[in-house]
Order: C-alpha cells, then structure tokens, then sequence
C-alpha cells in the first residue's frame, strides 16, 4: 500500500516528487519549443500517417501521464490487481474508441474531397 | 437472529465484504480510483470526437500558434502557446504542492499539509483565472474575418504575410443598418443578438480599395501554412462569396476556422474547466477540515490522499488536452 514506501525517512520521498516535478517541467518545455521551432524534418517526415513531429508530442505525452499516475498518484505502490483494473480498462477502451473514430473522420475526409462537386465555396 | 442474514459462504475472505480490503486498498480510494478510470474514457470521448473532426477537416484546420498567441500585459506580441505553456506550469505545480500535502500527511504534520493544501488551492484558482482570460481572448477575437455562403471562414493579410484586422480595411459607408429580429415580421429567422462592427458591405468596398490586401483561406499549401490567394483570386472570392462579417467565436461561427473548432474548445476546456473548479471546491474543504483537526483526530490523512488522486487526475487531463489542442 501507498503507506509503506512513504514510511522512508522523511527526505527520500520528498526528493522523488520534485525529482519527478523537474522531468514534467522539462518534457513541456521540450515540447514548447518543438512546438513553436516545428523542425522542417519533423514535420515533413511521415510515420504511419502523421508527421514525426506528432508522435513525440504523442509519446511525450504518454510519459508525462506515466509519471503523473505512477509517482503523483502513487500507482507504483497499489497492488498489481488494481494497476492492471484501472490501466489496462482504459488502455484498451481508449484505443478502440480512437481507432474507430479516426478512421471513421478520415474516411469523411475523403468523402468532402472526392464525392462531391465541391465543399468550398 | 441467524435468518435475517444472508450467508454467502465468502465471509473472512477478500471479496467477502469483512475487513479484508480488495486489491489491498481502502474502500474510498478503489472507489476513487474507479471514478477517475471512468471519467478518463468521458475525456477521452471528447478528445477522440475532437480527432474525427480534425481527421475530417485535416487540411482546413486552424493552425494553434496563431489562434492562441495572447500573453498577459503583452499587447499585439506574437506569443505563441507562451500562455498555455505557462499554465501547463501552474497545474503541474500545484499537482506537486498537493503530493507534498499527502506525503505530509503520511507523517502526520499538520502544519505542512495545511500549508501545501493552501498552495494547491491558490494553484487551481491562478489556473481558473488564466482559463477565463484565454476564453475572453478567444470570444473576443483578434482579427475577424468574413465568412462565405457555404461556410467557409476568410481571413485577411497584407502583401508581406502578416495578418491584418477588419478595423485597417473598413471604409463608413454611412449604412442604415438594423438587426433582424422576430418581431420586426421576420418570423423566418432567428433574433440577431449584435450587429457586427462593420458591415460586409463595408469591408467589400475596403477590400476593393486597399490594392495590398489579400484573402487568405483555410487551406493548408504542403508546408503547413494556409493558402494565400491572388490579388484577383481574392477579388473574385470576396465579390461572390462573402456573405458575414465574424469577429471572435460563439458555438456557431468564429473567425479562427470550422465551427466545429471553437465547439471543441470550449467542451473540453469548458469541462476540464469545470473538473478543476470542483476540485478547488473538494480542496478548500479539505484544507479547512485540515485546519480544525478532523483528520488529526481520525488518526490518519487519507481523505487529503483520495482528494489528491482527483487532483492529479485534472491534472492529467490538462496534459492531453495541452497536447491535442494546442500543440499537435
């Protein structure tokens, strides 16, 4: 349980958190400056069908929300039962959701450019 | 009396409803824990609909870095995502103040928890306060632009790329312009709330006569960048297409792209919005019960725990919606 690795000696905790604290500061401030910079390379080279550029800001992302749960919100000391009950639950039902939807809007996509006249005017 | 209760048979074990606790934590923080597991997929039913969107008009989105460049005391400064950026840091910082509070609490010091509780609320309130001023910025408007009978927004910039505002292209056309509303006869429509500044009469007689001012679409050219038209290209759009004259947004047009756009952004930040105020509610009622040693007296700090989980999960919910509006 969460109480157990908090009953260290009173400084080791506490240095995780703001240990934890610069990692975050330092992705968003990465992730700023790509974005405001937005490299030539980066944006122009295509993985799976977005710009690299996207996927960093994606898997950037991922690992904020990692450290959050596991060092804020003390998942790295819940049982594995409810790690799995809460991670893998969303994990999966989000994937689905995205992989529906965003097929579905490209698909409309290419229904707005190919199966009409014209869509802008 | 044995018959008025129900035996299952499952008594002194895990799930046996006893005192052994499942998943080896206690009942209000699994049940906090299963809270936040289903408001992620309501986040994230938002975020992916805002996906479809964009998916469905991919090359006709709005470019962020233009949209929000605002920075406070910064005036006409391009500032690009500087703000967010800047709030990004004060949520995460106020998630940090708030594990404090809940490590601090493990040790049963009082006075810290009190202390780093009144942080975090000072935190979410700096935070709401910067979402008003960011909507404010986004209601208002910048620029304006002039919207097209099929619903396309056209934006205006001089001969050198930069931007330009429908105040520096109207010309008075001394009009007699009224709204329209119902009962005036025009049962047919809808009341107009506000006439624009300038009419679209106005702005097509300023178009026509500034030789410097260009339309630019919302389409992306291969870089990224929207489309610029000719001068005459964009002489022939604004005579046969504009129809209205839009500054700023509501939830049917606004001056930045699709509809949809500010739809979007104002449901999700609106509701992430709307989950941070609640939690400086949750927070500023734990910091008072803190303070008169309710949790002293119960011998532990966990409620500052399970209100630190929901906490961090605004939290959570910020760096995703930072990373799909603003950034990707």
């Amino acid at each position: 349980m969460a109480h157990e690795a908090t009953h260290q000696d009173d400084g080791s905790a506490a240095k995780r958190i703001w240990l934890v604290f610069a990692i975050l500061s330092a992705v968003t401030i990465v992730e700023v400056v790509l974005g405001i910079l937005k490299p030539d390379f980066l944006v122009k080279t295509t993985f799976i069908y977005m710009s690299l550029l996207n996927w960093i800001f994606i898997v950037l992302t991922l690992y904020k929300a990692y450290l959050i749960t596991w060092a804020f919100m003390h998942m790295e000391h819940e049982s594995k039962g409810l790690r799995r009950a809460v991670v893998w639950t969303g994990v999966f039902l989000i994937s689905y959701l995205l992989f529906i939807l965003l097929t579905e809007g490209d698909y409309v996509y290419e229904v707005y450019q190919n199966g009409q006249m014209t869509w802008d005017f | 009396m044995e018959a008025t209760v129900a035996r299952t048979g499952t008594e002194g074990k895990t799930w046996g409803g006893g005192s052994k606790s499942p998943l080896k934590s206690s009942y209000g923080k699994l049940m906090m824990w299963f809270f936040i597991t289903s408001d992620a997929l309501t986040f994230s039913g938002f975020l992916a609909a805002y996906g479809f969107s964009r998916f469905k008009f991919l090359d006709s989105w709005p470019i962020a870095d233009e949209v929000f460049n605002h920075f406070p005391f910064l005036h006409g400064v391009d500032a690009p995502m500087y703000y967010v950026a800047l709030m990004t840091f004060i949520l995460i910082f106020s998630s940090v103040t708030m594990v404090l509070a809940v490590d601090a609490g493990h040790h049963m010091k009082k006075g810290k928890v009190t202390i780093y509780m009144f942080l975090t609320v000072i935190g979410g309130v700096i935070f709401l306060g910067s979402q008003a001023w960011e909507w404010k910025n986004f209601i208002k408007g910048t620029y304006g632009a002039v919207e097209t009978s099929g619903g396309q927004i056209l934006q205006f910039v001089n001969t050198d790329g930069e931007r330009v505002a429908l105040k520096d292209i109207a010309v008075d056309l001394d009009e007699d312009r009224v709204s329209h509303e119902r009962k005036n006869g025009l049962w047919y429509t809808t009341d107009e709330k506000n006439l624009t500044t300038y009419s679209i009469n106005e702005i097509k007689e300023g178009f026509k006569a500034k030789n410097n001012i260009l339309v630019r679409t919302l389409e992306n050219d291969e870089n990224g960048a929207k489309v610029v038209l000719s001068r005459e290209k964009s002489l022939v759009y604004m005579n046969d297409r504009a129809v209205n004259v839009v500054e700023g947004a509501n939830l049917t047009h606004n001056e930045y792209g699709p509809p949809l756009f500010a739809d979007f952004f104002f449901f999700i930040t609106g509701f992430h919005g709307f989950h941070v105020s609640i939690g400086v509610l949750l927070n500023i009622i734990i910091f008072f019960n803190v303070i008169l040693g309710t949790y002293e007296r119960r011998g532990s700090y966990e409620m500052v725990e399970k209100v630190g989980l929901y906490w961090h999960f605004v939290d959570l919910v910020w760096v995703f919606v930072f990373t799909f509006f603003y950034l990707v």
